[in-house]
């Protein structure tokens, strides 16, 4: 309840300052109210429509423990690292958590976005390094935001189909160092000098030199579909929900407030310091800064300017950082003796319009894997989503809430309904705690256990957002809840 | 359609009525009455800020009509009287669309140069008060802003425009043989600069918005926006709204400057310009430019060259004053009356007034993937039909699939579309060798090769397969026989019952084909035109057992395809072929005589034509005009007659082909932009010269030799029923072939000219040669009747 007040107290401060918001601001502010009974229901179990997700024939899949390094902005102590280093203190992290025999793990994969080239196979450099055995092949995958979603869907996907018992899922991103190539143009020359066996060829090759060559090409911060920058189009969500500037950072300094809280508490337990080379160790998140909102107002729209709302203050910012999750199939981990975190069940994901819906994902993926888990957005008791921006995840909300959308766009009757935003990403999120886009679907599943198992809850959400238009989402149970080993 | 827009609308203006209501302070001054009686604006105040809305009742598009006029006056002296309101924001509520322009019946109906002199400066007045007003005021512009509303935008002190695709900013008049009437002449050289507004004014080109503003035409934009929770273009309308509110506030309080930052080369060019020798060297430029081009045909350009001279030069009273007389000038003059009629005749083929299809065309087959039958499937892609392109050989299909694709990523060059939409279009596009899927066809385009001996050697061989399997001899008439053996013998199960057969042929009577059809009414011509996406016609021809649902379906596609449409009836030739074949003959005839192909050329030029009639001979293929000549001169006799195909004959035994085959009457040759004369010609010239008869033999009487026969046969047509309207023969002739848009098409050519001066003329001629020049009935009854007209 004291979290009730709090949200409460911060909601009504949002309604004296924003009085154009009113309708907005009321709902947040009238969810307390009705929701603290959902609460007190959620601890009695008997009032979720169903008692667990087990299904028959399938085997029950399990995360033992996860770990993540300190999520830093980027060009701050990993600038000199590669991102196999990144991955390698998560992976060494993980087996210093878990302690987990290294033989036992029967694969590795890890999501990442930006590929660093000399290491396109990141999950096997990282695993090698980290003193795996060399007989645990390794792959990587790439989806964009959810990358390492990927990775912990397709360890589940190994693991259920009893290909593997244990594997280890991850993400990296270091956004310090990005391969920025020489042009089409200059590479197209140096690869024809190499095939040029006379020096006649080589210097015709090398007469076709033009000085534009030498411009470099950077890697895309575009949607390739659509040319249109991520920032961009979360300006124009924000705009096509008419959400203010100053709703995107309250919700902004919500995400901190909260972070710094939960840092503070020492909650976020995942997080493993880490010596990196050369310099001091880390021990924690370097983002989360708590600002004030008159300091907040004061910056100037990073996107559409010079009338846009969203600023370097209500977006995430460029983090480095890598994180590693340890899957198993629950018997597995029973007979090892461990005491598993969740259950992870029902997931999905979708795609859709990548120019008008990029960041919507989370809208249409909630409604869908609750159904296909047979829950209501009532049984859930802890939601984890991505953040990307302030601006994309009050759209999402207002969507939500919006019968209009759920019948135009979702094929739906009625609409989705609104999380309670009191269950929503209590420690911090992307926002403040960084978005290392390969590394964040592991942190967000580890935000999501952590929590249900602190706050006492037996159903947990996830869901985020990434380039392409796509989507992920999975609902998971606590493993606590002891019910649901039967 | 129309009931649900105004439903649409009725429930846009009820959500943004209770969503603003708490922003808004209602207007209770005595004028709240007149309130109540306006019909095309309304505003509201929002703090210090009014908002200007316009939107025209029972109309797609808003124009600067008289009432919208006065009515705007009305609200723009409240709000300059108001001291309330500091500034204003001008905004369209209807979507797509800021202001379309004048409304040209307001111009029409004036009868005297006066009149419009008049409208012009009222127009004048209140733009200049608008320019004038200390109270900011923001044009947010969303959806076509031109002409009357381009002037309207460009006299407030800010602009701000939607990014997208339906926002075009421009001066379109120069298109209607006038010149923007109410101070663009004068506004738009400070605002762009001397060249920029030059360009936009004589060429009357379309600007989209982010090019707008680079050249400073707009202050702002605006992206559009996706969902939410209401439909995107109102929210985007909304949206556009707010945004504009900030910065009229912004302007209000002097936190903005309307004056942008120049480049360095902005400045450089805008130094150079006020130099008054550099202007003048413009000035000749320019002129030079349009006279070369208009060939002294069209008065606006030149007019246009003038009044902004006039402004520069002597000063902005001096340039209102010529703007608004010259603009009353012009609005006058044949040439401006001709070209108003063909852009009311162009909306006009651009609508299927033959209602909506039963069922949708979604899948559509192209038979031939040669020049035509590719150049369909791009315009098909292009607007998301998915669409079969279907040739004999690979090579063959390959050339086609790659035409297709050059022709869209021309376009990426161009930048008006993304690589990756590219894609996606080209996606839609599915070249094969057989007939899979044509089960699933809507629609079979067949646009085989246009070898004359090719598709007579099909011809044939179709016509030993056709009678037992009919349904396919119409389609099968260029096809080998192999295929058509193989798949004719399952007719019904290839092409599904309502699939609808259309053939591409430019001469072959689609009856005739039809006859051997189980489902005639299923067969219908659509006789596109090369480049067909250039090119904007399509000619739709109905035999007498087409269904009307086939023509609905027919036009349907060709209006998705962004073609204007023109529906006429079978016959040999249809309309442009056989308007087009009598005056062949007669260009074969004058080149009998002893006029050389570059004269020649260029008397049809200067007459108006975009294409001299040699080089048109060298375009279409002279095989091809052959072929015409020859089936169409079996049908229509000696009215058909005049120079002799021997020409043709002896041509195309020398492989000279036209263009396609590098040789015609010209040499083509890749990269050389000048053509030089075959001089192997003279050969084929010589040895078939006839002696021209002097007394109708001077430049103006070859040219009417050419045009009175044209005119003649399009006038035949439409007294035998082949046309329904002379609408539709003005935009064929003028869309398909080229007539001179100066004169408005054949039909407004003898209104405006006078059915007299042609029918003495084609007797004049008729004397010389006979019935070829005989004028038809029609003609004559006009000629008869001097209140008699084409177009009342």
């Amino acid at each position: 309840m004291n979290q009730n007040f709090r949200m409460t107290s911060l909601l009504t401060y949002t309604l004296k300052n924003l009085p154009n918001t009113s309708k907005w601001a009321l709902r947040f502010c009238m969810r307390p109210l009705s929701s603290s009974s959902q609460l007190q229901a959620a601890a009695a179990s008997q009032t979720k429509s169903k008692k667990t997700l087990a299904k028959p024939n399938i085997r029950n899949i399990v995360v033992v423990d996860g770990v993540r390094t300190p999520f830093l902005l980027s060009g701050t102590s990993y600038k000199d690292l590669m991102p196999h280093d990144l991955a390698r203190a998560a992976l060494s992290g993980l087996l210093h958590r878990t302690s987990v025999p290294k033989d036992v793990v029967d694969y590795i994969i890890f999501g990442t976005v930006i590929q660093e080239v000399k290491t396109s196979n990141v999950a096997r450099e990282a695993a090698l390094g980290a003193g795996f055995s060399d007989k645990t092949p390794a792959h990587t995958v790439t989806m964009a935001c959810i990358s390492s979603n990927q990775a912990m869907t397709t360890a589940v996907g190994l693991i259920a189909s009893g290909q593997c018992d244990v594997v280890v899922a991850g993400g990296v991103e270091l956004m310090s160092d990005i391969p920025i190539r020489h042009s089409r143009k200059m590479r197209k020359m140096m690869l024809d000098l190499n095939k040029a066996k006379t020096l006649a060829q080589r210097l015709s090759i090398i007469s076709k030199f033009r000085l534009n060559f030498l411009s470099p090409e950077l890697p895309a911060v575009s949607e390739f579909s659509t040319s249109e920058t991520m920032g961009h189009s979360a300006d124009r969500l924000a705009a096509a929900f008419a959400i203010s500037r100053e709703e995107q950072d309250e919700y902004a300094l919500r995400s901190h407030s909260l972070a710094k809280k939960a840092q503070d508490e020492g909650l976020l337990s995942d997080v493993v310091p880490f010596k990196v080379p050369g310099r001091d160790t880390v021990t924690q998140d370097n983002g989360i800064r708590p600002s004030s909102l008159d300091q907040m107002a004061k910056l100037k729209p990073a996107f559409i300017k010079p009338y846009g709302t969203v600023t370097a203050a209500n977006s995430s910012f460029l983090t480095d950082g890598a994180s590693a999750v340890l899957i198993m199939a629950e018997e597995k981990a029973l007979a090892m003796g461990y005491k598993p975190k969740a259950y992870l069940r029902d997931f999905m994901y979708v795609s859709q319009d990548p120019k008008d819906q990029l960041l919507l994902g989370p809208t249409y993926a909630t409604p869908k894997v609750l159904e296909k888990a047979g829950l209501t957005m009532n049984d859930i008791d802890v939601f984890e989503f991505h953040e990307a921006f302030s601006g994309q995840i009050l759209a999402n909300l207002k969507a939500m809430d919006s019968d209009w959308f759920a019948q135009n766009y979702m094929g739906r009757k009625a609409k989705v309904g609104l999380p309670p935003l009191e269950k929503f990403n209590n420690w911090g999120g992307s926002l403040s705690l960084g978005h290392p886009f390969g590394a964040t679907g592991c942190r967000l599943v580890m935000a999501a256990a952590n929590r249900l198992r602190k706050e006492g809850g037996q159903y947990g959400l996830v869901a985020a957002c990434a380039a392409g238009g796509q989507v992920f989402s999975i609902c998971f149970t606590c493993v606590t809840d002891k019910t649901s080993y039967l | 359609m129309v009931a649900s827009r105004a439903i649409g609308s009725l429930s846009r203006f009820t959500a943004s009525r209770t969503l603003r209501c708490s922003g808004y302070i209602c207007r209770s001054f005595t004028r709240s009455s007149a309130l109540l009686t306006r019909t095309h604006i309304n505003y509201g105040v929002r703090g210090d800020v009014a908002v200007i809305r316009i939107n025209s009742p029972n109309s797609k598009v808003n124009t600067l009509s008289q009432e919208l006029h006065s009515e705007f006056m009305e609200v723009m002296n409240e709000v300059w009287s108001s001291s309330q309101i500091r500034s204003a924001v001008l905004i369209s509520t209807k979507p797509g669309c800021f202001i379309a322009g004048a409304d040209l019946n307001m111009l029409n109906s004036c009868t005297t140069s006066q009149e419009v002199t008049q409208i012009s400066q009222e127009a004048q007045k209140m733009f200049e008060k608008l320019e004038k007003s200390t109270k900011p005021v923001v044009a947010a512009i969303n959806g076509s802003c031109l002409g009357g509303g381009l002037e309207l935008a460009i006299s407030c002190q800010y602009r701000i425009a939607t990014k997208d695709k339906k926002t075009v900013l421009g001066s379109p008049e120069v298109l209607l043989g006038i010149l923007p009437g109410a101070g663009a002449t004068q506004r738009l050289p400070k605002m762009v600069g001397i060249p920029a507004a030059f360009d936009m004014m004589l060429t009357g080109r379309g600007i989209r918005a982010d090019r707008a503003k680079k050249m400073g035409l707009v202050d702002q934009l605006v992206e559009p926006l996706g969902p939410g929770v209401k439909p995107p273009e109102e929210r985007t309308i909304e949206y556009l709204e707010e945004v504009a509110i900030t910065f009229a506030k912004g302007l209000a309080d002097k936190k903005i400057t309307p004056k942008r930052d120049k480049g360095l080369v902005e400045k450089l060019t805008s130094y150079a310009l006020s130099i008054p020798f550099v202007r003048q060297q413009i000035y000749k430029k320019v002129e030079e430019k349009v006279r070369k081009q208009t060939k002294g045909l069209y008065p606006a350009p030149l007019k246009i060259i003038d009044v902004v001279k006039t402004g520069i030069e002597q000063g902005s009273n001096a340039g209102y004053l010529s703007e608004s007389q010259t603009f009353g000038e012009l609005a006058m003059t044949k040439e401006s009356k001709a070209l108003m009629g063909l852009y009311r005749g162009q909306t006009q083929c651009k609508k299927n007034k033959f209602g909506a299809p039963q069922k949708e065309v979604k899948q559509l087959a192209v038979l031939g993937a040669g020049l035509m039958g590719a150049g369909i499937a791009q315009v098909s892609v292009d607007k998301g039909l998915q669409t079969i392109l279907k040739d004999t050989t690979l090579p063959a299909l390959g050339r086609g699939q790659q035409q297709v694709f050059k022709g869209l990523n021309d376009k990426v060059k161009k930048k008006t579309l993304t690589s990756f939409e590219r894609d996606a279009m080209f996606s839609n596009l599915i070249g094969q060798l057989d007939y899979r899927g044509f089960e699933k066809a809507d629609m079979v385009i067949e646009a085989v090769f246009e070898d004359l001996n090719l598709k007579h050697r099909v011809l044939k061989e179709a016509e030993a397969v056709i009678p037992d399997h009919c349904v396919f001899a119409s389609n099968t008439s260029a096809l080998p026989i192999g295929e058509i053996a193989t798949v004719s013998k399952r007719p019904e199960k290839v092409i599904p019952d309502h699939c609808v057969f259309a053939s591409n042929t430019s001469a072959l009577p689609i009856g005739e084909i039809a006859t051997v059809s189980k489902r005639p009414e299923k067969v219908i011509g659509m006789h596109y035109f090369s480049p067909v996406d250039k090119m904007q016609l399509l000619e739709i021809i109905t035999t007498e057992k087409t269904s009307k649902d086939t023509t609905a379906s027919a036009v349907d596609v060709g209006l998705r395809q962004g073609k204007v449409i023109i529906v006429v009836k079978d016959g040999p030739g249809f309309y442009t072929t056989r308007c087009l074949t009598p005056m062949m003959s007669e260009v074969i005839r004058i080149l009998q005589e002893g006029v050389g192909p570059k004269k020649l050329d260029s008397l049809t030029t200067s007459f108006g034509f975009p294409v001299g009639a040699a080089t048109l001979v060298d375009e279409v293929g002279v095989d091809v005009a052959k072929h015409v000549a020859e089936n169409l001169g079996k049908e229509f006799g000696e009215r058909f007659a005049g120079g002799s195909l021997e020409m043709l004959q002896q041509m195309i035994s020398k492989g000279f082909l036209g263009r396609k085959s590098g040789k015609g009457f010209y040499i083509y040759q890749e990269g050389v932009k000048n053509k030089n004369l075959n001089s192997d010609m003279d050969s084929i010239l010589a040895s078939l010269k006839m002696p021209s008869q002097p007394d109708v033999s001077s430049d103006e009487d070859i040219q009417y030799r050419l045009v009175t026969r044209f005119v003649n046969e399009a006038i035949l047509c439409l007294q035998e029923g082949v046309l329904a309207t002379p609408t539709e023969g003005d935009i064929g002739a003028v869309f398909g072939l080229g007539f001179p848009p100066c004169l408005g098409g054949p039909f407004h050519f003898v209104d405006l000219y006078g059915a007299q001066k042609i029918v003495d003329r084609l007797r004049k001629y008729e004397a010389a040669y006979g019935k070829q020049f005989t004028p038809c009935q029609l003609l004559v009854d006009h000629a008869n009747n001097p209140n008699k007209k084409f177009y009342q």
